[in-house]
């Protein structure tokens, strides 16, 4: 077969004879005013999420998260008072039409019974371990007692701290407790609760798959737009 | 079709117990016996867990399976034995899940496909990814090592679920003899509800083997699961305003349309109110494409007035869509001047791709009869559907047929079209053939495209001809319209489509190439045809004979209306060689992430 091609195509009036509409969308799909590049800017968000706790949920909520590319900053899980159920708790940084994907694609699956995305004053907290060099203990426990750290474990060469709190909080700690020498670090991820009666993401009395829609219903205003504080 | 495909036993030719060639040596008979033993008496009591399965399935008024036997789902294949399923054994378990997305497509509730451990379930991966993206309804049962080996790397395993997770709409784990039935109960209903999708349920040999008298379960979904019917009537009154306001409305209807029966509404709805309609690829035949008011398809290889008319548009109502990026082409220029009123079932898919002005979550057909009755008055919409009709004869779909040319691929997917009745179904590969397939055939009824959409599966057409023939009613022509590169990815199948002697026509549009990927190649590599050109390919027509089909082979105009003729009269599987024009590309097109209204209608404009 030879190259050599014949001029093949439609008849019509070419692309640059065609009048353009002057409307544009942004990336996210959202039209825009053309004269003004308006994108989402990502934020940094808690989601709630009450499981089935069985088998594989973990695997099938965080394959969800990969498989999807939605930046997942930390995932912790763990059981609720219910035996059968298990929560687990996702902090994610994205733009909001991303946080609202991912709430919808979460309710999807079937072992999720609800999620719900925190509002910024939430508890939130987290746990880390951190081992340092101790041979001015002196100094070390007064930092400790700066942070309220727990001793956990001492040595004469090393001192083991637990710091519960926000995220600013430890990451200060750290920060100060690296002036003696960090040896290790270990660290939770975050955990949260709704505050007061607020439920955080219970079984709903009606239905998850209902309240999904209702809200996909709901014109696309975000509730929480501001960049939440982790206080 | 029951005439004709045998239960387990092929033919009777086989080697077979006696009473199985009895029951396929005269199906007839058969037939009435089973007929009189169902009214007469109440079924056996399950006494395995595969009998249970196999249970779920009748009781879910399952037909007809597709599959291949394996180690570990012996203990189900013995417990269809007894059973009034026809299975239909596939030459390759990729054929039984594309077999089952089809008659899924085809007869509107779940094909059933099976397959063993290991390499049985990974070879079902591709049917399923496929399915997913289709959201074609489908059940998946895969064979699984003994519990007590799971996890060991034992012979023919593989983590089923884990493997099969991104690409199902849920799949489960049998741990309980008692409870296995009831799973693929389950697995059936979650595979048609709401947005169908394809699931599975992993059995290991031990739970199907293991006694119980537990009998399933009715089909239904988990209690978390559940759909919402109807959209929120705030947003369908404002919707509803919003298209009596507009002045160049357009409704787009995707493949959602067909799932939720819902074409009729959106023809009434919009041949009342005199709306222009623009399909998906999966839309094809929810809107008959010879109306006046069909823009037809839309997107990467749409006609240029349906691209017109989507980019165009004021009011862009759509519906059981979920705006692919072959619809779209790129976001920013998608619909620009448009606000949406998107109607999905599936939460997820509004404001996924597209921005929805107008959510509307629900069955399409409930909330298209809500909108409906919504709106009071119908847009003015004159000089709108002129300007539309203006650009269907701007940009016609016509092409040439120089005597000195070899046979164009167009006139033969029209000739095919002609040679064939309205509710003829057609099932593709992918490629160039199929983008003509869906140009140049005249599209009508709902259920009568069965294509590869999303996923884009090379080797889908004839295993899916073999799924939809099944499904098919007696009175449809199947038709296969399939690529050289397409068709040599699966053509086993014929050995199937030969024994159950099912009546499809596969017409093989030959170019020796990877045609799309060669007309890329000359578009966007410089003509630099890197293994592409497929010179080697087998004579078809010669292969199909040695399947023991009929073989027919059209190398000129003259040959095309009396060899599609044969073909399509002969009763049984006929493949059709047609050598066309290799240089032949589809046209129009929208580069990828291009802009809609700037479809390219020459190599010269891409």
């Amino acid at each position: 077969m030879t190259d050599e091609k014949r001029q093949q195509g439609l008849e019509g009036p070419p692309p640059e004879e065609r009048r353009t509409p002057a409307g544009r969308r942004n990336k996210q799909g959202i039209r825009i005013d053309p004269e003004v590049e308006a994108t989402h800017k990502p934020r940094r968000t808690v989601i709630s999420a009450l499981v089935e706790h069985e088998p594989g949920v973990l695997a099938e909520v965080s394959g969800l998260f990969s498989r999807r590319q939605f930046n997942i900053e930390s995932l912790t899980v763990g059981p609720t008072k219910d035996d059968d159920r298990a929560r687990i708790t996702v902090v994610v940084e994205e733009p909001d039409p991303g946080i609202d994907q991912i709430k919808k694609q979460l309710r999807k699956l079937l072992p999720v019974i609800s999620v719900r995305e925190l509002e910024p004053d939430a508890m939130r907290r987290e746990l880390a371990l951190v081992k340092v060099d101790a041979h001015d203990p002196a100094a070390v426990s007064a930092v400790a007692e700066m942070y309220d750290a727990k001793t956990v474990d001492s040595s004469p060469e090393t001192a083991t701290f637990e710091i519960t709190g926000a995220r600013q909080k430890i990451n200060a700690a750290v920060e100060t407790f690296s002036q003696f020498g960090i040896r290790e670090i270990s660290r939770t991820g975050l955990t949260a609760l709704a505050r007061g009666t607020d439920e955080t993401a219970a079984a709903p009395s009606t239905d998850a798959t209902a309240s999904a829609a209702d809200e996909a219903n709901q014109q696309q205003t975000q509730q929480y737009t501001q960049t939440t504080t982790d206080d | 079709m029951s005439e004709r495909a045998a239960k387990i036993t092929p033919t009777d030719d086989d080697e077979q117990p006696d009473d199985q060639i009895t029951d396929s040596a005269t199906p007839d008979a058969a037939a009435e016996t089973e007929t009189e033993a169902d009214s007469e008496s109440t079924p056996k009591p399950v006494t395995n867990g595969a009998e249970s399965v196999i249970r779920a399935l009748e009781n879910a008024g399952v037909e007809y399976a597709f599959g291949v036997q394996g180690g570990a789902i012996m203990p189900v294949y013995d417990a269809l034995y007894d059973s009034d399923i026809t299975h239909i054994t596939m030459a390759h378990e990729q054929g039984a899940s594309h077999a089952a997305d089809a008659y899924g497509i085809v007869a509107g509730k779940p094909g059933i496909c099976l397959a063993t451990s290991g390499p049985g379930a990974t070879n079902l991966v591709t049917g399923l990814a496929d399915a997913d993206m289709d959201s074609d309804p489908m059940v998946a049962l895969t064979g699984q090592v003994p519990t007590e080996f799971v996890g060991n790397d034992a012979f023919q395993e593989t983590d089923t679920t884990g493997v099969t997770t991104p690409v199902t709409k849920n799949n489960s784990f049998a741990t309980d003899p008692d409870r296995v039935g009831t799973d693929v109960s389950e697995a059936f209903a979650l595979a048609s509800e709401g947005r169908p999708g394809p699931t599975l349920v992993d059995l290991p040999k031990d739970i199907t083997k293991s006694e119980t008298d537990v009998e399933p379960d009715a089909p239904k979904t988990p209690d978390t699961y559940t759909v919402q019917e109807e959209a929120d009537p705030e947003i369908v009154e404002a919707a509803a305003e919003r298209i009596e306001n507009s002045e160049r409305p357009a409704l787009l209807l995707g493949g959602g349309v067909i799932k939720a029966e819902a074409s009729e509404v959106c023809r009434e709805f919009a041949i009342e109110h005199e709306i222009p309609v623009i399909t998906t690829m999966p839309g094809l035949g929810s809107f008959p494409e010879d109306h006046e008011l069909s823009m037809e398809m839309a997107g990467m290889h749409g006609t240029g007035y349906a691209n017109m008319a989507v980019t165009h548009c004021d009011t862009l109502i759509g519906i059981g869509t979920r705006f692919d990026d072959r619809l779209t082409g790129g976001i920013e220029t998608f619909a620009p001047d448009a606000e949406l009123i998107h109607i999905d079932i599936d939460p997820a898919e509004i404001s996924k791709n597209i921005h929805a002005d107008y959510p509307l979550v629900g069955d399409a057909a409930t909330v298209v009869e809500q909108l409906q009755e919504a709106v009071d008055a119908s847009p003015q919409a004159t000089k709108w559907r002129a300007q539309c009709q203006q650009w269907k004869s701007d940009y016609s779909m016509a092409y040439d047929t120089p005597e000195d040319e070899p046979v164009q691929p167009q006139f033969v997917v029209e000739a095919l079209d002609e040679a064939t009745s309205d509710n003829a179904i057609v099932t593709t590969g992918v490629g160039q053939h199929q983008m003509w397939a869906c140009q140049y055939w005249t599209y009508t009824e709902p259920r009568t495209w069965v294509s590869s959409h999303g996923l884009g599966t090379m080797g889908y057409g004839l295993p899916a001809a073999i799924g939809a023939r099944v499904a098919a009613d007696d009175d449809q022509e199947v038709v296969c319209i399939d690529g050289d590169g397409s068709f040599l990815m699966t053509l086993q199948g014929l050995s199937v489509a030969v024994r159950e002697d099912l009546d499809i026509t596969v017409a093989v549009l030959n170019n020796e190439y990877i045609g799309m990927v060669r007309q890329w190649q000359d578009a966007f590599f410089d003509g630099r045809h890197s293994a592409s050109d497929y010179g080697w390919m087998p004579e078809f027509d010669k292969l199909a004979e040695a399947f023991g089909a009929q073989g027919f082979r059209i190398d000129e105009y003259d040959d095309v209306a009396d060899t599609i003729q044969d073909a399509i009269a002969y009763d049984g599987p006929s493949v059709i060689d047609v050598h066309i024009d290799p240089q032949a590309n589809v046209y129009p097109m929208v580069p990828s992430g291009g802009d809609n209204g700037q479809f390219a209608l020459t190599e010269d404009q891409l």
